[in-house]
């Protein structure tokens, strides 16, 4: 599959090898993954529901290890590191998440939350460099122009699609290398989707984007290249234009001709 | 055979017109109920000032009770008996503020604990004895404190005595509300908190207790209003005393307690009124700040 995607060991940001995830001993959501994604690029997972899309999402930035329940095996290596040999902090610095409903910070202020992940680590800022944080992140969410006069209010203030542009801004913060997306447009509306949509690819030039949606065409419409997932199984990896017109597994075609959803 | 023609709307017109008949009556049966409920504490307040006014000056606030024949040559004379409750309000505040400062840190851990664990064995035991704990009922706490506090510890009633059975009154308060408060915060906002590699400790200091803060403050204000007015525990451990008393070894007097001391006096009857009117001001001021906190939070 790797040889079919073309995709060289230098280009290759996250290398999942092996990857099971069991929500209770023996119950497996996830079986056997192996990919790699490609940096700089929109890779879509899609999927039917349950099928193990967000649990493969949750188990590269290490989400699991919240719940003592969930069993991971195998690897996942991020530019070729071993992720378990290296700190769950700094993994998660390096990989940002954003979910599926925007969940900014309650108490904090717009611009707090954009810089949240340096004020809950403690991580002391000069005035300059949290003011450049704050307005680069949300330049790049193009969010600032919305929101500059009004860096002090709560965060909560916002519309969804307002506040899911802001949850994505303090996942840029950190200038992470993966920004994990679990269905991030499922709670907004069109209009607010289609901004986010936009947002994605404008990112993908500094970042590499690894998106969950149960959506087939905003994966046909963002991604670079597909997953498509079915009980578990990584069932078809390929170049998103050519796995949509042309799939190779009859599962994939069944799903993406609306056979079952 | 020609169908008799129906009224098909006069039958609809009938129907819409019991609905609305029985309608009426069951607000009628609703309002009333709840008039029945309100009115217990309106016809309590109304009683509380019409009888305690005429008691409330600033002596009330500023000097200690009375003894009995001040009390007596006033009555005889048609004045107002003459002092007030100084040593009342001050040992309620006091042993209130110790039993806070000893129930609110223990509380928000144990809370917190429940929080984080809540499906784990030793948790539940944890939580199904806290409940328990919030039905012994308070002069068996007294008389606990009074064998292991006044008999061992300060050697005789004592304000320390007293606060240690409120505290005891105001755990399981505290220690459900926040567990119950911290349930509310969503586990996005938790998530979103270790997605930004914030470790376990910060997420719980920084993330959950801002985000539920006003709830816990509910909760310890709501535990307070509960222990102000208890009067039973207090009489096995703090006694009372008719001097303003601040140290934690000797009897103190609290509010509740003088009310009790009053009832007991003749010749005191009038100051019951007043010292009841101001307790039932502070459990009703604690009361208002905690649901005003409660309507900002929900906005």
């Amino acid at each position: 599959m790797i040889d079919e995607l073309n995709i060289q060991e230098k280009d290759a940001v996250l290398d999942i090898k092996n990857l099971s995830v069991a929500y209770s001993k023996g119950k497996y959501a996830v079986t056997n993954v192996s990919a790699q994604v490609k940096r700089n690029k929109v890779t879509a997972i899609m999927g039917p529901s349950g099928c193990g899309k967000s649990t493969i999402l949750r188990a590269i930035n290490k989400m699991h290890d919240l719940y003592p329940n969930i069993e991971t095996e195998g690897q996942v290596f991020l530019n070729g590191v071993d992720t378990s040999s290296m700190s769950t902090i700094m993994l998660r610095r390096k990989i940002g998440m954003v979910f599926q409903r925007p969940n900014p910070f309650p108490t904090m202020s717009i611009s707090d939350n954009v810089i949240a992940g340096y004020k809950l680590n403690g991580i002391k800022l000069k005035k300059f460099e949290r003011e450049e944080i704050v307005k680069k992140s949300l330049q790049d969410v193009t969010l600032w122009e919305e929101v500059k006069d009004s860096l002090n209010k709560k965060g909560t203030f916002l519309s969804g699609g307002q506040q899911q542009r802001l949850c994505i801004a303090r996942a840029l913060a950190f200038q992470p290398d993966v920004i994990l997306l679990d269905e991030p447009t499922s709670a907004l509306d069109p209009v607010a989707t289609k901004k986010i949509e936009e947002l994605l690819i404008a990112l993908k030039e500094h970042y590499t984007i690894l998106l969950v949606t149960h959506n087939m065409s905003q994966a046909a419409r963002i991604s670079d290249y597909s997953m498509f997932m079915y009980l578990g199984e990584l069932v078809e990896y390929g170049k998103s234009k050519e796995m949509f017109i042309n799939p190779k597994d009859k599962r994939t075609d069944e799903y993406l001709t609306g056979k079952f959803s | 055979m020609a169908k008799p023609k129906l009224k098909y709307n006069s039958i609809l017109q009938r129907e819409v017109k019991s609905r609305f008949i029985k309608d009426k009556i069951f607000s009628g049966i609703v309002i009333t109920l709840s008039l029945i409920t309100i009115s217990p504490i309106v016809l309590i307040i109304l009683k509380l000032i019409a009888k305690g006014y005429k008691q409330i000056n600033l002596s009330f606030f500023t000097e200690t009770a009375p003894n009995t024949f001040q009390a007596m040559e006033a009555i005889n004379s048609g004045n107002v008996i003459p002092g007030g409750i100084l040593n009342g309000i001050t040992g309620s505040l006091f042993m209130v503020f110790l039993a806070s400062i000893m129930a609110i840190p223990i509380g928000l851990l144990v809370g917190i604990f429940l929080y984080e664990n809540g499906t784990k064995r030793y948790a539940n035991i944890v939580k199904d004895i806290t409940d328990i704990l919030q039905g012994v009922p308070s002069i068996v706490l007294g008389l606990i404190s009074y064998f292991w506090v006044v008999k061992f510890i300060t050697n005789g009633f004592s304000a320390m005595a007293g606060s240690f059975a409120l505290f005891i009154m105001m755990l399981p308060l505290i220690i459900r509300s926040t567990e119950e408060t911290l349930k509310m915060v969503p586990d996005t906002i938790k998530e979103a908190g270790f997605a930004l590699g914030v470790p376990y400790h910060k997420i719980i200091l920084r993330v959950l207790i801002p985000t539920g803060l006003s709830g816990l403050i509910t909760g310890i204000l709501l535990s307070i209003s509960r222990i102000i007015g208890e009067t039973a525990p207090l009489m096995l451990t703090a006694l009372g005393s008719m001097s303003v008393n601040f140290d934690i070894s000797k009897p103190t007097s609290a509010i509740p307690l003088l009310i009790w001391q009053f009832y007991n006096d003749p010749n005191m009857v009038d100051l019951i009124w007043s010292s009841s009117l101001l307790l039932m001001f502070f459990v009703l001021a604690l009361n208002l700040i905690s649901k005003q906190i409660i309507s900002k939070r929900n906005k």
